[in-house]
């Protein structure tokens, strides 16, 4: 690899014609760092098709594009293998992703390949003494690992949320610059068959001003027509966290959060949810939280208005029959 | 088809968990350990892929965390062969981790390597991807399903925003695997007391150098919540009132 430069690379990542808002949150906090560091920040956008978009990139300073067919969908061999090409010619000193479906295959493969270090799902990054220092989020944010990267170069995956997205729009146009596919396209041997689109549903749970959401605390299948009474009392839908779906308790289609849908409902009650960041992604922006989790100190609690520390189980009821006191429905007792 | 699935052992996050006296680790003394989910569905794959398509399936594991019971567990769920791989203590090193799988992978030639795409530990990269990179193997991560077609797989990778695509990947490869097209089968603790009894693990010391290159771990710590919730507390009829009211004031509940 030539001698590293200082610049801060954020790979941009992009569905459909648009670049992921997580992006420009990247590109913001490039800013500082390519600052402190005394380098530049440099956009790097792959795809087919892609031009247009350089221009909203403006929050870098230089936006190195790759447009070529074989770029058209993404995988993490012909994305990676193309990355990896650019890196050993231009040596960036920190490669920053988003730590997304794409940003975790591409961040690790890069990291293995190059005997680069990585560091994953940071909550913050900074430079001391001219050395870069990441905080990672682990065990569902119950952990946080501030880890100090030595002076070489280095990756960084970033959750979604952050850093705010503002400061990375821009409406100065960037300096940029298309490069050729640096490698052959034999080079990047997987073939992407179809594009497949999310999870079609009886409900779209995204228009649902209440939601009643259930996630592995909710234990079995059979415990969940309790919930849907309280769902339907409430003018609600049912939704959940992943596990939820991966149980084939419910269809992918009632699946909020990273992978799922983002929802911003009038109430979102979170039911033994724990409150990792790929499903607070999918949730936070509800303008009422209400999380019950028997786990006092489950990380839920950090992003939910009020909470309830108990066992889901022994307030459900009693929530439900208030609820129906209140609406005036309560059986003639 | 010789799959190989890789399985890592993840702190129980039911326990509180407890940084030691460096204050740069965690202390496992008490710590307990369970297997990690994803690779609970990367296994899960392996078997399904072994009941529909016939393959031999070779689980293996690291020995720290109490990888005897996963490793147990899988040969009673119908794997072929548990390997427990010694001589290496990762700590909360994934770099090292992938090391290690890929030297005890040199005495298991595999044509799919399934392992999970992340787990809850990780900090310096996913297993998964670190290993595909030093192996300069194919690799998709994220994945939900595995297909075998003509000699390659074809599997569906998630993309954000709730898509996917469908990749033809070529052999050997390393699939990381965030959910099986369904919930990992259960075994009763019963039938995996009986394979402690009558199976033997394979065990196949490994040596790794254990640092993490160019990284220093300053400092783990627990989070000051910033902004919690405000908790409601009393009986459980006045915390059932209580959210009743705040509903009733929002105009939720009329
Ligand atoms: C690429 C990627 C994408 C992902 N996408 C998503 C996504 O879209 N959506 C998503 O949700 N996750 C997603 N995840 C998974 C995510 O990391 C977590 O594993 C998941 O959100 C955990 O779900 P949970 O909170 O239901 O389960 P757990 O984390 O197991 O939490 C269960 C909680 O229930 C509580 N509990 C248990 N019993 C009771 C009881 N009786 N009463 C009250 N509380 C109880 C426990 O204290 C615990 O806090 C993704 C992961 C990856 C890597
Ligand atoms: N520019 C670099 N960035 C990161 N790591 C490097 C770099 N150059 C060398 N290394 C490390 O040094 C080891 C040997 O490098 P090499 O001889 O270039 O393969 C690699 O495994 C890396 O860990």
């Amino acid at each position: 690899m030539s001698p590293s430069s200082q610049d801060v690379w954020v790979y941009v990542e992009h569905l459909r014609g648009t670049v992921a808002g997580h992006t420009y949150e990247l590109l913001g906090k490039s800013r500082d760092l390519a600052g402190a560091l005394g380098g530049r920040v440099v956009a790097i956008l792959l795809g087919n098709g892609v031009q247009p978009l350089a221009g909203t990139l403006g929050a870098a300073d230089r936006v190195i594009y790759v447009d070529d067919p074989a770029l058209a969908e993404f995988t993490p061999q012909a994305h990676g293998t193309v990355l990896r090409a650019l890196a050993e010619q231009q040596a960036p000193r920190l490669l920053i992703f988003g730590a997304t479906s794409l940003g975790m295959d591409l961040a690790a493969l890069l990291a293995g390949s190059m005997g680069m270090p990585l560091i994953v799902n940071c909550k913050d990054i900074g430079v001391e003494d001219g050395r870069v220092v990441a905080t990672s989020q682990m065990c569902g944010g119950k952990l946080l690992c501030e880890a100090g990267i030595g002076d070489r170069p280095a990756i960084v995956t970033v959750l979604s949320g952050a850093f705010p997205a503002e400061k990375g729009a821009s409406d100065r146009p960037p300096q940029i610059e298309s490069v050729p596919l640096p490698v052959s396209p034999d080079a990047l041997r997987m073939k992407v068959l179809r594009l497949l689109e999310p999870a079609a549903g009886d409900v779209d749970i995204s228009k649902a001003p209440v939601l009643v959401a259930v996630g592995r605390g909710i234990q079995r299948k059979e415990n969940l027509p309790m919930t849907e009474d309280l769902a339907s009392l409430l003018g609600g839908v049912v939704c959940s966290s992943r596990p939820v779906v991966d149980q084939g308790w419910l269809p992918a289609s009632r699946q909020v959060g990273k992978s799922g849908m983002i929802v911003k409902p009038k109430l979102y009650l979170a039911l033994g949810i724990s409150g990792a960041p790929e499903h607070v992604e999918g949730m936070k922006d509800a303008d009422l939280i209400i999380a019950v989790n028997s786990d006092p100190k489950a990380p839920i609690f950090d992003v939910a208005d009020y909470g309830v520390a108990v066992d889901l189980f022994e307030l459900l009821p009693l929530l439900t029959q208030e609820i129906e006191k209140r609406k005036g429905l309560a059986a003639a007792s | 088809m010789n799959i190989s699935v890789l399985l890592n052992m993840v702190p129980d996050l039911v326990e509180e968990l407890e940084i030691d006296a460096s204050g740069t680790a965690l202390d496992t003394q008490w710590m307990r350990f369970l297997l990690s989910e994803s690779d609970e569905h990367a296994l899960e794959q392996a078997l399904l892929l072994k009941d529909r398509h016939g393959a031999r399936v070779t689980v293996l594991a690291l020995e720290p965390g109490d990888a005897e019971e996963a490793l147990f567990s899988s040969l009673a769920k119908g794997a072929d062969e548990a390997v427990k791989i010694t001589g290496v203590s990762p700590g909360l090193s994934k770099r090292v981790v992938a090391m290690a799988f890929k030297e005890a992978l040199q005495a298991t030639p595999s044509d799919l390597i399934l392992t999970g795409v992340y787990a809850i530990d990780d900090l310096d990269g996913h297993a998964a991807g670190l290993l595909a990179g030093m192996l300069d193997l194919p690799f998709v991560g994220v994945t939900r399903s595995v297909e075998p077609v003509n000699g390659r797989v074809v599997v569906q990778k998630e993309y954000p925003g709730g898509f996917a695509a469908e990749v033809e990947v070529g052999l050997p490869a390393v699939i990381g695997v965030l959910s099986a097209p369904q919930p990992p089968r259960y075994v009763p603790v019963a039938r995996i007391r009986e394979t402690r009894k009558t199976r033997t693990l394979t065990e196949r010391p490994v040596s790794v150098a254990e640092s993490l290159p160019g990284l220093t771990i300053r400092r783990l710590f627990k989070p000051e919540p910033a902004e919690r919730a405000e908790m409601l507390t009393g009986t459980l009829g006045d915390v059932a009132g209580q959210i009743v009211t705040i509903l009733a004031d929002r105009g939720l509940v009329r």
